[in-house]
């Protein structure tokens, strides 16, 4: 068995598979399909070939004679069938144990004949895929007969049994053989040497199979069936193609094939057989330029038009090589089409005359435009819709419109019609006919009198001839004889050419007078026959005498002359002639000659050729015999010379006549005339004459109907105004005649020339038109009629016909405006027909349309542009050009600004004024405050009420006007206007600079990665961060979204107060406790912090300790006017951890930056201790029921303002609760006994504190910082050195680089917005006398003094005044003038106080909670450092914990700046050495020394004593304003006023001033008790610096006395005012409220 | 007396924002949102709105389809700050982040009538290459701090943007009592302005 025999079975057995495919179906694979096989396979494909090698090991021997039989042996195919089919252990199973020793053998020879198979399949692999077209084709065919075949094996086998049945017979069958059906050694041998064959052919039913997934099996078995059927058909049909006998070769059927197949080598032709054959073919054009010659007919050279100066449009851009090949190939095929004898040149038709092809210039535009989308989009059906139009007002032809923005009728065209003449009428006697003619001819004769053509001809002649004297003449000898000969002979041409002219012109004169006299003798005889006269014409002719002699002599030398030069002219023609006539006779003998001889042949040849006789006949013209020209006679010559000066010349001695015209005659009257002329007069009479005016072919307007005179004049003498509208395009007059009452008609139109723009009324002459009209009248009068030829003699001859015609006398002009401006429309408006032209050479936009007017310009353009002006696209744009460059046009000499303001004036102005609509957006516009955000402004002006107005005008007025209401004290008053002032001037200066944008301000971008920047600039942090854990354990604090402020509105903005908790909460004393000696403690300066206070006394701690509630603290937040508060806790240290939501509002709802900025509201966080007293009247009550009264005592507070909320983002931290000095009923002492571990290391310091967390939610982005917003505009100049302020540039951004953290500041805006070094600030300044006087031993004391003094000047944020735009510095002098300030005024002048007192001070920059980024003052005390609050007057040791102070960026000295280069900026952990450069970096060092700035501040303050009277006046009235202000806020109560304790507590305050709050509390409680002993008493002073009384009402309302509603409640209220030097004061305020115990 | 003469004038604008070409982008969404002046409140309906994420469609044309509907109306004493749809497009990036696809405003029609307006959209450029690539890296384009940015002019010079696709809107507008004001906005003009 070899490996052929295998193959051959394989084909066998797909065949047989076929056969059950068909009818079997899916079903075949079950019986046959080995199921160990089936299980692994899970594609049919591979289970299929592996189905397809297993029958192969089982069928070898009954397939064998399989390709004889074919078809016919299907029974014995059934057998082999039902054989076992291989397990699939034969792959692993014992079988190879057994055979692998025989197979190797086998292997061994069966290789070399299966190599050898594959080396002749290898060449011809054709795929099988190739064919299966083809096999699907035939598909059905097989789907048919394997039925047929199917039915056949049934009749054979068993006719009845389906072939599901069958299935399992064969399965039955199989089972069976399977266990012991292990392959036989050759069927192992043949499963595996048999992988070599079929190796490719699997792969392609893979391939095939995979294509097909899912199609049925049937096309499966379609697919199979095709070896087998290839097999059967060959025996039948041997042309079978290449492809199947390649697969023959791979299915190796070699033996059987090399009967009947011809193997040949696939057909191949070669590259070079193939191009040869394309070539035949095919028509490649080259891509070479084809040479013009080619192109052009012969011996043509090409002609470039453009050269020539022709217009030749752009072609269009085609690639040359294209342009090649089509060239090529219309020289080429053309002539194939055709071929005729011009095929050559039917190819070149094709080729201009530069021998390029024919091309229609580019239609594509030079510049792109974009066409409108929607229409593009819009389909076919959306353009048939049917739109509704409506019907829209007629809007004048846009054509001639001189533009829809004027107004109309502001051109005035002024028509002048003066009058009009008839030189012919109907009604013309025959004397007006002569009259007319008459007039008209003395007309001419003036015309031509006053042009005098012939004198000036003569004097031409004179001047020639004397050239040509003097010319002929010998002095002028340099001339060379031949150019002399030419000018000479050129003088003489002109001189002929002139008298010619001469002759002519006097002839006419003289002809002209002739007749004018002959028309006046006419007219005379005619006068004189019918014996009365129509026209007062009358000529007269004057003679003027001369000399005779002279005249004579005159005309005799003219004629010689004459004669002269007719001689010489005349002999030269006549040589002229016989040269001519010579030749012209030699010709003429010639031709004689030659004519004979014709003759001659013509006879012989005459018979045979008659028509050649009859064709030559016409050309035979003979030429005449030549005549010898005549001599000229001289005599014949003089003879016509005087004739001719007889004939038009003055013969000498003859009068000169002057004719002149007048109208002196007489006209007959009319009864003196016969009946015809009466009639005809009468006729004339009731003619009316009028003219129409016609504009753009529309009647305008008509003259007044005019009666016809005798003398056949209209006077009109009207003057039509057109305001027009459209530019004229005609202007036409139309005469019209009425004639008694009867129809009027029209005798003529006449045309007006549209006058030039230049022509003004005024400047405009009378100009005459004349019109005629064709009508024919008859008339039955003497009237001559029109149309109707008449004549003047008798018998008829001559005849006349004359036509109605007439003149017009009038004047076209354009008016001029009251105001001298001429009323023309623009220029551009006449040239309203080049526009569209214009508009495809795009003039305007290169030039803007007010170019089109400035015709300099335009041409300029045009010339610039290079426009072709032979392109007819710019015809009229070169024509208006030239016109307008040649100076024609009118151009105006002065130019006018806003030259169209005058069309958008629709109103005056006073009336735009008055109208409070219109004001009303004009303020919105311009931003002021109060109109900013005006929403939905009101239509009309009567809804819009007065009264908005009033506010704004009101405050106009009152800017500087000084309101003293709101504020009491003068002075603040002027410095609060003062301070509104520097904020109105520095908003306005800012708000040109809110416009400008930054891009971070439009767009929000990565920021650029930056190695040297920390944070998330580093790329390659930011790629960690990717990478960075979604969940990490340890979460870090993430920042919020920041919400631009624009989208935002009322009650999105909420303020978030986290009250966590406080410590040292004062705490109740009995009411009835026994006083106690005050044991105040000599504190030392310095121990006070270091030292807990002593007040405290062990004897209190029993009472404490007994568990009775100290205090019942609670915090209430209030927030413009919104109060919320916290629940109630207990003891002195109590924890909340509460967060409280308040509401946030911003003024006028405006949310933008510029507006929350300038928020001013405060946050108050109060706290209260709540207090419940047993309101039960008897103790009987107690048992049933609980009546107690919660009052709250008011302990101290926290005022943060909103400002500093909104710029911080949150405020997170431990704050001194500013506790009123004295707290009656409550005492600031702890339990030792319970805390005194902790107490030790709190007690530090004194105080109560609160830990606050607010914030804003959602956060706000705070406004942009100002300084990096000025640096871009450079708005504040600077008057600092140039390199000065480089440095402060170079070392902020170096100190920036290294911390950007910290605060580092060198230069600040001073008060008028100049930068300034920061230095110059600090110098020492004197503090106030008195202060210094005050405790003249103890320095620390005056200390402590001068800050207080310090601190009692109001504090004013420059955030909030200047609404964040800068932070302005005021010098102290300044500053106290003021007496407002921020903490940068307050430590200026506080650091110079302490300088002045001879301490080391240094202004300290850094951060500080509450007040975020602030200044504080740096003393250096004898060991240690001190640092100030400015604004509180406290101080707090460098380690002191509860310093708000938390960061330090910079020191500033009077002469240098230090930049805190160290690792920490606490001042808890830094060293304020400033020495150490290590420590410090400082601004002014060696390399840069410090240059000895001069200081800003004045050499001395001077304080002026405050008036204490006014002081006083001041106490009363804030004392009653209170008190109302409390009565106010307690409107359902009575308010009684405790008189004795109100004096009682005025009088203690002074007290407490002078001790500074501190350490009276004791004292004075016993004075109270004393003196109010029935009384419970609760109430405290407050104390504040004075700036207005606003802040005060506020600070006593939100400590909540007035709440206390007990019914017999009594109020005491007291204030003092202490006032310090400057005007500072300091103001005390005592509330109480007193209940009297029972 | 509200008949003869009104006091305000009503714009009512319904249509949709049908759908969007973007060449290169897919699964966009957009949010839309009016911008007006001053006089300008909106009476009812909703002023701003977010879509669904659309796909391209399958066909040729590649559209983005939301047909998202727009109904508003508002009133307004005066035509200046004539209402503006401004038109913001996001949609996923390589890395999945939403980015901004384009932003557009139009005017809403001041002709009653049934008007179809195609939208050119844009983006923010980056300042710089770098910049670029970060942020396309970390999928944080540059972004308009605010979409109405781009109704108003002021400070677009500082900007420098890119074209990105078209939006196609619908708007069917009907006003009230202009013309009683001494409006007249004509009849439609369906025809856009001639061209240069």
């Amino acid at each position: 068995m070899n490996s052929r025999e295998e193959k051959i079975k394989i084909i066998s057995e797909e065949f047989t598979e076929n056969e059950e495919d068909v009818d079997v179906g899916s079903r075949k694979k079950n019986p046959k399909g080995q199921r160990p096989r089936k299980k692994r396979l899970s594609t049919a494909g591979p289970q299929e070939m592996v189905s397809e090698k297993s029958h192969v090991d089982s069928q070898q021997e009954p397939r064998q004679e399989e390709p004889e039989t074919g078809l016919l042996n299907m029974p014995a195919r059934r057998g082999p069938r039902s054989l076992p089919p291989i397990p699939s252990a034969s792959r692993t199973g014992f079988a190879e144990f057994s055979m692998r020793e025989r197979m190797r053998e086998k292997l061994q020879a069966a290789r070399s004949k299966a190599e050898s198979a594959l080396l002749q399949e290898i060449p011809t692999p054709r795929p099988r895929r190739l064919r299966s077209p083809k096999e699907r084709e035939s598909e059905t065919e097989f789907g048919t007969e394997p039925g047929k075949e199917v039915q056949s094996i049934q009749q054979k086998d068993d006719a009845q049994i389906y072939s599901r049945v069958k299935f399992r017979e064969q399965k039955i069958k199989s089972k069976p053989q399977a266990p012991p059906g292990f392959p036989s050694a050759e069927e192992a041998y043949n499963f595996f040497t048999f992988n070599f064959d079929p190796e490719p052919e699997e792969s392609e039913e893979k391939t095939k199979m995979k294509a097909r997934d899912g199609t049925s099996q049937e096309e499966e078995a379609g697919e199979e069936e095709e070896p087998p059927v290839r097999g059967g058909s060959k025996t039948d049909e041997e042309g079978l193609l290449n492809g199947k006998d390649a697969e023959d070769f791979l299915l190796g059927l070699e033996h059987m094939a090399n009967d009947f197949v011809a193997v040949r080598p696939a057909d191949y032709e070669s590259v070079h057989v193939w191009l040869q054959k394309e070539k035949e073919i095919l028509f490649i054009p080259s891509r070479l330029t084809v040479p013009t010659y080619k192109k052009l007919p012969e011996n043509v050279q090409p002609r470039f038009l453009e050269d020539e100066g022709l217009y030749i449009g752009a072609r269009p851009e085609v690639a040359p090589t294209n342009q090649n090949i089509m060239e090529n190939r219309l020289l080429v095929q053309e002539p194939r089409n055709d071929f005729g004898p011009s095929a050559r040149s039917q190819g070149r038709r094709w080729f201009g005359d530069d021998g390029r092809i024919l091309a229609l210039p580019s239609p594509i535009r030079p510049f792109p435009c974009r066409p409108l989308l929607s229409t593009r989009e819009q389909s076919t059906k959306a353009e048939l819709e049917t739109l509704y139009r409506k019907a829209v007002k007629y809007v004048h032809s846009s054509k001639h419109m001189v533009g829809s923005g004027d107004p109309p009728g502001n051109f005035q065209l002024d028509i002048d019609i003066s009058g009009l003449l008839f030189t012919h009428h109907p009604c013309f006697s025959r004397e007006h006919v002569l009259a007319a003619k008459l007039a008209q001819l003395y007309d001419q004769y003036l015309a031509r009198q006053q042009r005098n053509k012939a004198k000036f001809l003569t004097d031409k002649l004179q001047a020639l001839r004397n050239a040509v004297q003097a010319s002929l003449s010998p002095e002028t000898p340099q001339q060379s004889l031949d150019t002399n000969q030419k000018t000479i002979k050129e003088y003489k041409y002109e001189i002929r050419q002139t008298r010619k002219l001469r002759d002519a012109e006097q002839e006419k004169d003289r002809n002209l007078l002739k007749t004018l006299i002959k028309v006046w003798k006419e007219m005379k005889s005619l006068r004189e026959f019918q014996r009365f006269t129509n026209t007062p014409l009358k000529l007269v002719l004057r003679k003027e005498k001369f000399d005779q002699k002279a005249d004579e002599e005159a005309y005799e030398a003219e004629i010689q002359a004459e004669i002269n030069e007719l001689l010489e002219e005349h002999t030269e023609e006549y040589e002229q002639k016989m040269e001519e006539y010579r030749a012209s006779y030699q010709q003429w003998k010639a031709w004689k000659k030659a004519q004979r001889a014709k003759k001659r042949k013509k006879k012989e040849a005459a018979e045979e050729h008659p028509e050649e006789e009859a064709e030559e006949a016409p050309p035979g013209e003979e030429p005449v015999k030549p005549v010898p020209p005549e001599p000229t006679d001289p005599g014949e010559l003089e003879q016509k010379v005087r004739e001719r000066a007889a004939h038009s010349r003055r013969r000498p001695g003859e009068p000169l006549l002057l004719p002149e015209l007048s109208l002196a005659g007489s006209v007959t009257p009319n009864e003196q005339c016969p009946r015809v002329e009466v009639l005809r007069r009468e006729d004339v009479r009731r003619r009316c004459v009028y003219l129409k005016v016609l504009f753009n072919n529309k009647e305008v307007s008509r003259t007044v109907s005019r009666q016809l005179g005798a003398d056949f004049r209209v006077h009109f003498g009207q003057i039509f105004n057109l305001q027009i509208f459209n530019w004229p395009e005609s202007l036409t007059l139309q005469v019209y005649e009425t004639i008694g009452h009867s129809s009027t008609t029209l005798l003529a139109e006449v045309f007006l020339p549209i006058p030039e723009t230049t022509v003004v009324t005024g400047r405009a002459p009378i100009e005459e038109v004349e019109f005629s009209s064709n009508q024919h009248v008859t008339l039955d009068h003497e009237g001559v009629g029109s149309g109707v030829p008449f004549s003047f003699e008798a018998d008829g001859s001559n005849q006349l016909t004359l036509m109605t015609s007439g003149k017009v006398s009038h004047s076209v002009a354009w008016a001029v405006g009251e105001n001298g401006i001429p009323l023309i429309p623009p220029l551009s408006q006449q040239n309203i027909g080049f526009r569209s032209a214009l508009k495809r050479a795009d003039a305007i936009s290169s030039i803007g349309t007010s170019g089109l007017t400035d015709m300099k310009k335009l041409a300029k353009w045009a010339a610039e542009s290079k426009l072709d002006p032979n392109d007819p696209n710019n015809a009229p744009l070169m024509q208006l050009i030239s016109v307008a460059t040649s100076g024609e046009s009118y151009v105006p000499d002065f130019f006018r600004l806003e030259q169209l303001q005058q069309e958008f004036n629709f109103v005056s102005d006073e009336e735009l004024n008055r109208s409070k609509r219109f004001r009303l957006l004009c303020l919105r516009s311009q931003e002021v405050p109060e109109f900013r955000n005006y929403k939905q402004i009101p239509v009309y002006d009567r809804e819009i009420m007065e009264k908005i107005f009033q506010e704004y005008e009101k405050r106009l007025r009152d800017r500087n006007v000084i309101e003293t209401k709101d504020h009491i004290d003068t002075h603040r008053a002027i410095v609060a206007k003062y301070l509104q002032q520097v904020r109105d001037s520095v908003i306005n200066r800012f708000l040109v600079a809110k416009h400008h944008f930054l891009l971070t301000d439009l767009v929000v971008e990565e920021e650029v990665p930056n190695i040297s920047s920390e944070g998330s600039g580093i790329l390659g942090l930011s790629l960690f961060k990717l990478a960075e854990q979604k969940r990490p354990l340890r979460p870090r604090r993430k920042g919020r979204k920041k919400v631009t402020a624009q989208n935002l509105s009322d009650g999105d903005i909420k303020l978030l107060v986290n009250i966590v908790r406080a410590y040292d909460i004062p705490v109740r004393k009995p009411p009835a406790s026994k006083f106690q000696p005050p044991s105040r403690s000599a504190r030392a300066f310095s121990e006070k912090h270091v030292a807990s206070p002593s007040t405290h006394s062990p004897a209190h701690s029993p009472d404490y300790a007994l568990g009775q509630v100290l205090v019942r603290p609670f915090v209430e937040v209030s927030f413009q006017r919104t109060i919320c508060h916290t629940t109630t806790a207990e003891g002195p240290n109590p924890s909340w951890n509460e967060e409280l939501e308040l509401p946030f509002r911003a003024p006028n709802g405006d949310y933008s930056t510029a507006s929350l900025q300038s928020v001013k509201d405060d946050v108050f966080i109060n706290i209260f201790d709540e207090v419940l007293y047993d309101v039960s009247e008897d103790d009987r009550e107690r048992g049933s029921g609980i009546h107690t009264r919660i009052e709250r005592h008011w302990l101290g507070c926290v005022k943060i303002p909103f400002s500093t909320i909104y710029f911080q983002a949150r405020i997170d931290g431990t704050f001194k609760i500013d506790i009123p000095p004295v707290l009656l009923g409550y005492s600031k002492e702890r339990n030792m006994i319970l805390e005194r571990g902790f107490d030790s290391v709190r007690s530090l310091s004194e105080g109560s504190y609160i830990t606050l967390f607010i914030t804003i939610e959602p956060q706000l982005v705070p406004g942009e910082s100002v300084r990096e917003k000025l640096s871009m505009l450079k708005k504040f100049e600077s008057q600092e050195d140039e390199k000065l302020l480089q440095a402060t540039e170079k070392f902020q951004a170096e100190c920036a680089l290294k911390f950007p953290n910290r605060q580092c500041l060198t230069t600040v805006i001073d008060i008028s917005g100049k930068t300034v070094f920061v230095t110059r600030y600090l110098k020492p300044l004197n503090p106030p006398k008195e202060l210094l006087n005050a405790y003249p031993s103890n320095p620390q004391a005056t200390a402590e003094l001068v800050a207080r003094y310090v601190s009692l000047i109001p504090f004013l944020p420059d955030t909030v005044s200047f609404a964040s735009i800068c932070d302005l510095w005021s010098t102290s002098d300044q500053f106290l003038d003021l007496l407002a300030g921020d903490e940068e005024e307050h430590a200026v002048l506080l650091c110079n106080y302490f300088l002045f007192l001879g301490k080391k001070a240094w202004l300290v920059m850094g951060n500080a909670i509450p007040e975020g980024p602030t200044a504080y003052v740096l003393t250096w005390e004898q060991n240690h450092y001190l640092i100030w609050n400015p604004c509180s007057g406290h101080f707090y040791g460098q380690f002191d914990t509860f310093c708000p102070l938390k960061s330090v960026g910079c020191l500033i000295g009077p002469d240098n700046i230090w930049f805190n280069i160290q690792q920490y900026d606490s001042p808890l952990r830094i060293n304020f050495d400033v020495t150490k450069p290590k420590l410090w970096k400082s601004f002014f060092s060696r390399s840069l020394p410090y240059p000895g700035l001069s200081s800003v501040q004045p050499e001395e303050l001077i304080y002026q004593r405050t008036d204490k009277a006014a002081a006083a006046e001041l106490q009363d009235r804030i004392e009653k304003i209170l008190k109302e202000k409390i009565m106010d806020w307690r409107p359902r109560h009575l308010t009684r006023w405790n008189r004795y304790c109100t004096s009682t507590l005025r009088h203690f305050l002074p007290l407490l001033e002078r001790s500074q709050g501190e350490d009276v509390e004791d004292d004075h409680r016993a004075e109270l008790l004393k003196q109010l002993g029935d009384y419970r008493f609760s109430g405290f002073p407050l104390h504040m610096p004075y700036s207005e009384v606003k802040p005060l009402i506020e600070a006593v309302y939100s400590t909540g006395v007035h709440n206390i509603d007990v019914p017999n409640v009594e109020f005491a209220l007291a204030v003092y005012i202490h006032p310090y030097p400057k005007n500072v004061l300091s103001v005390w305020i005592y509330v109480a409220s007193l209940i009297r115990n029972r | 007396m509200a008949a003869a003469s009104p006091s305000v004038f009503l714009l009512m604008v319904n249509g949709q924002v049908e759908s969007a070409q973007f060449p290169e982008y897919d699964d966009l969404y957009c949010k839309y949102c009016f911008v007006y002046g001053q006089d300008w409140a909106p009476t009812a309906g909703l002023e701003e709105g977010i879509s669904q994420i659309t796909s391209k469609s399958q066909d040729v044309r590649r559209v983005l389809v939301w047909n998202f509907p727009i109904d508003v109306t508002f009133k307004s004493t005066n035509p200046y700050g004539w209402p503006q749809i401004v038109l913001s497009v996001y949609g996923p990036d390589v890395f999945g982040n939403d980015v901004v696809r384009g932003y557009g405003a139009v005017h809403v029609p001041f002709s009653p009538g049934r008007h179809k307006r195609t939208i050119p959209m844009f983006v923010p450029e980056s300042t710089s290459k770098l910049q670029k690539f970060t942020s396309w890296f970390m999928g944080r384009r540059p972004e308009y701090t605010d979409p109405k940015v781009v109704a108003q002019g002021e400070g677009r010079e500082v900007t420098r943007v890119r074209s990105q696709g078209f939006v196609t809107l619908l708007f069917n507008v009907v006003t009230k009592d202009m013309r009683k004001l001494g409006y007249d906005t004509g009849p439609v003009d369906t025809q856009g302005p001639s061209l240069p």
